[in-house]
Parts: C-alpha cells; structure tokens; sequence
C-alpha cells in the first residue's frame, strides 16, 4: 500500500460522558482504497469513535480532517453530504418501500416538479449491477429480499450519494457464511475504486481475511495501529484485552479448593451437547456445588449463549440438560427458576432492571414472580430483605424507594444481584457482572463471588476480563466464533496467555 | 414552601388542580353549583349529578388503566358496553315478570359473563396469538357492534323492571346506586393491585417485558388478566347505561367510550407507554371529562360547538399535565422534562447492546 496521504486523519479526540470518559485523547486515521479494522472490546470506545465521526456526538476536544480539511460534521446527514457514510448493524432504511425508492428517497430525480419513477429505476439497476455485481428486480419492496442483499442495497445508497469513506459497524453479524464472502467481494472492489472503508467487527477470521491495517482501542485509548499481517492473532487479541491488574484490589490468595475434591460430587448442572442454531455449537458443560466454572471467549463468541440455554431463556434445540443428575427440559425462565437457577444479565438496562420502579421493588421482582401475584411479601419481609442486601452489597445511595434508574451502573449491577441472591439460588449465572463499573464495586461483586461459592454455591462467571475469569474460577471453558473451544482445570499451567493463545488459534495449544 | 414544592411534584397534582379549576369556574357561571339538597330521600345537585353521569365512565378508565399499565390498549370497551346492556335487556325483556328479583340477576350475571368471555378473548389474542393490542381489541371493537345488534334483533329494546332500573338510576341510603357501584370497583381495582402483589407486577410487565420474563413473571398470564378486568368494568358500564335509560341501544350505546376512557387515563397522569399507573389519578381524569361534558352545557354552548369546546379544554388539559409543556412555559427551574436519554453512559451502554 503506497504512503499517501490520509483521506481521513482523527487526532486528539477526547469525549466524556457524565461519570464517563468514553474516548481521551484518540488518533486515528484511514487512507483511500484501504479497508481499516477498529478493533475492541466492548465499551473500548468503537462505537463513540464512530459517532463523533459522523456528528452523531458532538467532540469535546480533537481535530478532524477530511481530504486535508478541518471538519466538524453536526449531524449524519450532513457528513454523508461530505462523503462519510455509515452503515450500522440494523439497516436504517424502509422495508415496505421498493429497492429503487430507497436508493433514492429525499433526491428523487424530478422533472417540472414530478418524480421520474422509470428513471430511478433505470439508475438503481445500473448503480446495483456496475458496482455491486448485484443482479435484483429493484421494483421490489426492500423487505422482500435477505439482510444480506439489504445491506448490499445501503452500500448502493451510500455510495451513489458519494462515498469517499464508507463506515460498516459490524456488518457481518447477522450473515451466514455465502453473505459475507458476497460482502467481501464488494469490499474489495470499492477499495480498488479508492474508497476507504472502517471495518467494525467482533469476528478475528474476518478482520484477517478482508483487513489491511488495524487501529485497537481499549478503554477509550488508542493502544496502537498496525498493519494486519505484522499482527499476530494473539497479539490483537493481548492487545484489545490487555492487563488491568494494578488497578485492582487483589484478593487474598488463598489456596483454591481442588478441583478434584469439587468434582468428586454430582455435578448441579450437566449439559451434554446442548445447543441452539444459529446461536451456539453444542457444548458440554458441568457445574458442581461450590465450584466457579469461567467462561472466556471475546465478545460474540457465545458466552452469553450458553448462559441463555441454561437459563432457558432460549430453548436449545438439541442436546439435554440435567439438572442434580434429572434430566430437565428448560421451557423457560420460571422452569430454571423452580431448580434454583438465577441469571443476571449482562444487558442491566434491556434485560434486567425495570427502570422506572423503585430499588426495592426490582431487589423483589424475582422472588414475587416465583411466589404469584396473590401472595404478596408482606411489607416488614420485603424491608428486612431489602435493608439487608442493601447493606451487604453496599448499595447506595441506601434508600430502597427511590427509581433504579437513578442509581449508577455499578449500583445498578449491585441491585440486580440482589434480586436473585434473595431467591436463595444454587446455582448463579453472572454474565459480565463487573462490566461499565468502578473499581471498588468490581472488587466487591469479585469477593461476593468467592464467598457464594465457598458457602456452596455454583457458579457461571462470565466475564470479558481475563484477569478476573482467571482469578475466580476453577475451571475455565474458553469460547470462540459461538462454539466452546476447549475447557481447563484453572492450575498453575493457565495464565492469561495461554487463554489468549486458545481464542486467538482456536486450540488449546 | 418546599411541602408545596413536593406536593406539585406529585402525580395526581396537576389532574387534581385541573379538576378544581373547573369546578370552581362553574361555580362562577352558575352560583349554586356546589349546594347539594335532600328532595325525597334522595341527593341531588349538580355535583351529584357529575358523579353519577360520569359513574360508567370512571369503571370503564379504571379497567382501562390496568390494561395500559401492561403497554397495552383496549379499544373494544365501548362494544363490550352495548353487548352487556343489549343481553341483560333482552333476557329481562323475556321474563313473564320483568320486576322478579331473581330473573333480573340471573340476567345481569350472564351478561356479565359474557363480558369476561369477551375479555378472556381479547387477552387470548394479545397475550398467546401475539397481535398487537390495538389491533387485536380492534376486532371486536367493530364485530362487537354486530353482535350487539344481533343481540338486540337490530331494534331497541326497552324493558320495564324497577330492580334492574336501581343499577343506574336508583338510589341507596340517599346516594345514587351507579356511585356506589363505581366507587365499589374502583376500591376493588386498588385493593386487587395495590394489596396483592398484581400492581407491582402489571408495572414491571408494562416497563420492560423482557426483563419481567427473565425475572420469572408470567407475563401471559397478567396480561388476560388485565384485559379481563377491562371488560368486566365495561360490562358493569353497559348495565348501569342500559339500566339508566330502561332501554338497549346495540347501535349507539357506549359511543366512543374506549375514546373517553383512553383520555382519562392519559389525563389522570398513566403513561401511554406502560409501566406506572394511578387509579386515583384515572378517576380524576373520568370526573374532569365529566365535569367539562356539564359545564359546556350549563354554560349554554350552542349543541352544534360543544364538541369543539371540548377538544379545545382537552387539548389544554393535556398540555398543562405535559412536563415538557410546563418546562417550557413556566420555566425550567422546577419541573424539568425527564432527559430524552438516559443519564450517565448510556451511549456506551447502547453501543453494546447493538454489537452484542
């Protein structure tokens, strides 16, 4: 690739949010006919880097310039006028219109005023054959046809208005394997037409197979940018995840109980070959009492999938699942529930919390619902339960009735945990439950971990943090591209590398 | 000062103050607006005659507050009033005696059952089949028309029973009986949702589905439950209204009721969207509605603007009950509008959601 120079150039870019700093002081650049990854974990600060781009945010601090020129873009449609165009996950255009209308709506090629509809036809078709090899009938509503063949379509749009940097978030995520190589190959053409592309995916084979250059960001920082073939696998892998130690509060290390003497007893949940298409490879899984099985894998790779399956928050299409040696169907959240199965969702906001209602009656929920509406929890019983967790978890601030929604994260995460620790469960699947929250209450929720399980308690920790999986865990099951890769006895031959080595090879050494 | 601060704080604050405005704008137009007097047993006055007009309406918004809390809507409750009136009206009007006690509650309970047979259905097709609420209330909303003039043999039936004319027009212990049944049911809505664990339960349902399944709640089930309710309310209303006129109109009973309740609802300060819910502040909402329906025609409006008048009050109403509304008007010290985004880090928390 020849040295020219940058179509695109980011520096300095810093963007905080109340009680957050999403992006300090970010460089970043992309060059014509190059496909650029922006690789990270989640909350590294892609999607903010993105929306400050696109005008979406407005930037605290930084320059950007396109073609040599100082921008600032005050919306997307005004950085898509300047030739900056996005494609998010979903597709932002009308399904119940026909192909040829959305490439065109809001520039409708007019003649004395009245929309010339053979002419946009005429247009769509050329636009889609020419440059996208993509041979359709675009009198068709758009909703007719795959996602794949939709996004191909918003290309189309993007490109036609006038694309000079073309922005794909995680384009992939809803194809099957066909679909993305047809994207790829359109990839790669606009790139030969000059076109500079930044590539959001959470998919390592695809970053390789289709990148030239990759920019990682972690925790809002740049930590560098590198061609994709002197990057190893395993080095964007320690680099997007990288090491936090310091920062936190160490635990005791106390000697972990052997995994021997845990797995002596009959496991509390045994999944043989469950699975689920389109969501997760079968897996087999045990879990025994008092015994914290990690899951470690990137983002996407099925962590949060396997969790579901046991939950039954999904229902796994084949496979089985026994529960204290019984062989159980999990038709739903209520049938794991009644084996004393509680799950805290990695998505507080969407999957967790009720916002609007009050702290207590979120710390309640759980055990109402397995109670029925008609035995209500006498108020003195729910205030007892209530205070107490609210101690224990140090919740503040410490008044039960206020909304939850004005809690912070942290504390937020605090009491969604208390609301299944109430049910008294056996077995606690925690799906990323130290993510977006301080240090200190990191900590705290890690030391509540080790003394759940050493009371007897089973637990699924989920985590994005190597450090901490590694730290809790006596077992750990390591994911990759939604099927478990392997599973270890967490001793002294496991480290954080050897972790990395596994999700970025896909074998365990 | 700050007591009054937080008093204006509370939900049912501005709907509380509306209704007072509008009584005692009455109260200028008319100077006896307020003086209630006992003629035969029997109260009457102006203020009495709003409770007992507005009684049907204040059961037909309490039933269809629990629905809305669930984030969802109930437009069949106006079809459900003219059924049940048509079918406790035809079954009296077939009694060899229309003033036996027993024919006139048997043909009440089967019109109410009938009602909750309506009601099972419109929550089979919310909650198990999965239509859209609007959609699926809609259905019977218009068939349920039909029905009651299938009911009713496309005629109106008038009937001539003293026991089932005490539903809506009698009295008891000097106060209207359709007063009496309302306050009964509103009582047992509350005390249904507010002592049980149901109301706790019906708010998390309508603030985020998702989040109440994964937390265990059968959320199905809730949800028959509370379009059930509705239409046994709408089926108390339909006899009060039938009862109060000894006649059944199957075309043009309970008009645009589902409309009027919605507006109360709304008015009584229950979010459209789900979630949190006042009965107290819905009862309110059906007796500014009545109240305004009284004051346009004491005050004379001619017949063919009433209706203008009333969109006019309603529109104001409703924006003064609109935090937004009142942040840019009054100010913006005191009554903030709530953040269109959530605070704090959301837009990363977002960005999560939609990569993961």
């Amino acid at each position: 690739m020849a040295e020219s120079s940058p179509i695109l150039t980011m520096t300095g870019i810093s963007k905080e949010f109340p009680g957050v700093r999403a992006l300090s002081e970010v460089d970043f650049r992309l060059f014509p006919g190059e496909v650029h990854a922006l690789m990270g974990e989640n909350g590294a600060g892609k999607s903010t880097l993105i929306k400050v781009l696109t005008g979406v945010y407005d930037i605290d601090q930084g320059d950007i310039a396109l073609d040599g020129e100082p921008v600032r873009f005050a919306s997307p449609l005004q950085a898509q006028h300047a030739g900056v165009s996005t494609l998010y996950q979903e597709i932002n255009l009308c399904p119940n219109l026909s192909v040829a209308e959305n490439i065109y709506i809001g520039r409708e090629p007019r003649r004395f005023g009245r929309i010339q509809w053979s002419e946009i036809r005429k247009r769509a078709d050329a636009l889609l054959l020419e440059r996208l090899d993509l041979n359709i009938d675009v009198s068709a509503a758009l909703g007719s046809y795959s996602i794949a063949v939709q996004q191909m379509v918003a290309i189309g749009r993007a490109i036609d208005i006038s694309a000079k940097v073309l922005i794909l978030d995680e384009p992939t995520s809803s194809l099957d394997a066909n679909e993305v190589q047809q994207l790829f190959r359109v990839m790669r053409q606009l790139k030969g037409e000059g076109i500079a592309i930044l590539f959001v995916t959470h998919f390592l084979d695809q970053v390789y197979e289709v990148s030239d250059r990759i920019t990682v960001l972690r925790n809002g920082r740049r930590v560098g940018e590198y061609a994709t073939r002197d990057l190893p696998q395993l080095d964007l892998v320690s680099r997007m995840i990288g090491q936090e130690l310091a920062a936190l509060e160490r635990l005791e290390e106390q000697p972990k109980r052997s995994l021997a003497a845990l797995e002596s007893t009959q496991p509390v949940v045994e999944a043989q070959e469950l699975g689920r298409k389109g969501a997760i490879a079968p897996f087999s899984l045990t879990i025994h009492r008092g015994e914290v099985v990690g899951l470690a894998g990137l983002l996407g790779s099925g962590r949060t999938e396997v969790a579901r399956l046991i939950f039954g928050a999904d229902r796994a299409d084949q496979g089985s699942l026994k529960i204290d040696g019984q062989p159980v169907t999990m038709r739903g959240p209520r049938n794991a529930m009644s084996r004393d199965i509680a799950f805290c969702s990695e998505n507080r906001r969407t999957e967790g919390l009720i916002e609007e209602l009050t702290v207590r009656e979120n710390i309640i929920l759980a055990l109402q619902a397995t109670r029925g509406w008609t035995r209500p929890i006498p108020r003195r019983r729910q205030e007892e339960l209530v205070d107490k967790y609210i101690k224990v978890l140090r919740i503040t601030p410490a008044d039960p009735d206020i909304a939850v929604r004005n809690l912070s994260g942290g504390n937020q995460q605090k009491v969604l945990l208390a609301r299944w620790l109430i049910t008294e469960p056996r077995v606690l699947i925690l799906d990323e439950p130290t993510r977006g929250i301080d240090v200190g209450a990191k900590a705290e929720i890690q030391r509540l971990v080790v003394e759940l399980s050493d009371g007897g308690m089973a637990v699924l920790f989920i985590s994005a943090e190597l450090e901490e999986v590694l730290r809790l865990s006596h077992k750990i099951a390591v994911l990759r591209d939604r099927a478990m890769v392997t599973e270890m006895a967490n001793d002294d031959t496991v480290d954080a590398d050897r972790i990395m080595q596994t999700i970025a090879s896909g074998a365990d050494r | 000062m700050t007591a009054v601060i937080a008093a204006t704080k509370h939900r049912i604050f501005w709907p509380a103050m509306i209704l007072v405005l509008l009584l005692l704008s009455n109260l200028l137009l008319t100077p006896g607006f307020f003086s209630i007097e006992l003629r035969d047993g029997h109260l009457y006055g102006s203020v009495i005659d709003i409770l007992r007009f507005g009684a049907p309406l204040i059961m037909v918004a309490v039933g269809m507050t629990m629905v809305i809390a669930t984030g969802g809507i109930d437009l069949s409750v106006g079809s459900v009033v003219a059924i049940t009136g048509a079918l406790a009206c035809l079954r009296i009007s077939e009694l060899d005696d229309q003033n036996s006690v027993s024919g006139v509650l048997s043909a009440v309970m089967i019109a109410l059952l009938l009602a909750v047979a309506l009601g099972l259905w419109n929550g089979f097709l919310v909650a198990v089949i999965g239509l859209q609420p609007i959609i699926a209330t809609l259905i019977l909303m218009v068939a349920g028309r039909g029905l009651a003039q299938l009911i009713t043999g496309g005629q109106i039936i008038t009937i001539n029973s003293s026991p089932y004319k005490l539903i809506g027009a009698g009295y008891w212990l000097t106060i209207p009986f359709s007063v009496i049944l309302a306050a009964a049911v509103t009582a047992l809505a509350v005390g249904l949702t507010r002592r049980s664990a149901l109301g706790m339960l019906i708010e998390s349902v309508g603030g985020n589905a998702e989040a109440s399944r994964l937390a265990g709640i059968r959320s199905r089930r809730i949800t028959v439950m509370v379009y059930v309710f509705a239409a046994f309310c709408a089926g108390v209303a339909g006899l009060m209204i039938s009862s109060n006129v000894s006649s059944a109109d199957g075309n043009n009973a309970g008009m645009w009721y589902e409309l009027d309740a919605i507006l109360a609802v709304v008015i009584g300060g229950t979010s459209l969207a789900g979630g949190r819910f006042t009965i107290g502040g819905t009862v309110i909402g059906a007796l500014i509605i009545q109240t305004l329906t009284t004051t346009i025609y004491t005050m004379g409006v001619p017949p063919e603007t009433t209706l203008l008048v009333k969109a006019l009050v309603v529109t104001i109403v409703c924006l003064i009950q609109s935090p937004a509304f009142r942040a840019k008007v009054f100010g913006r010290s005191r009554h903030r509008p709530p953040p269109i985004a959530p605070a704090g880090p959301a837009p990363l928390e977002k960005a999560e959601v939609s990569a993961s």
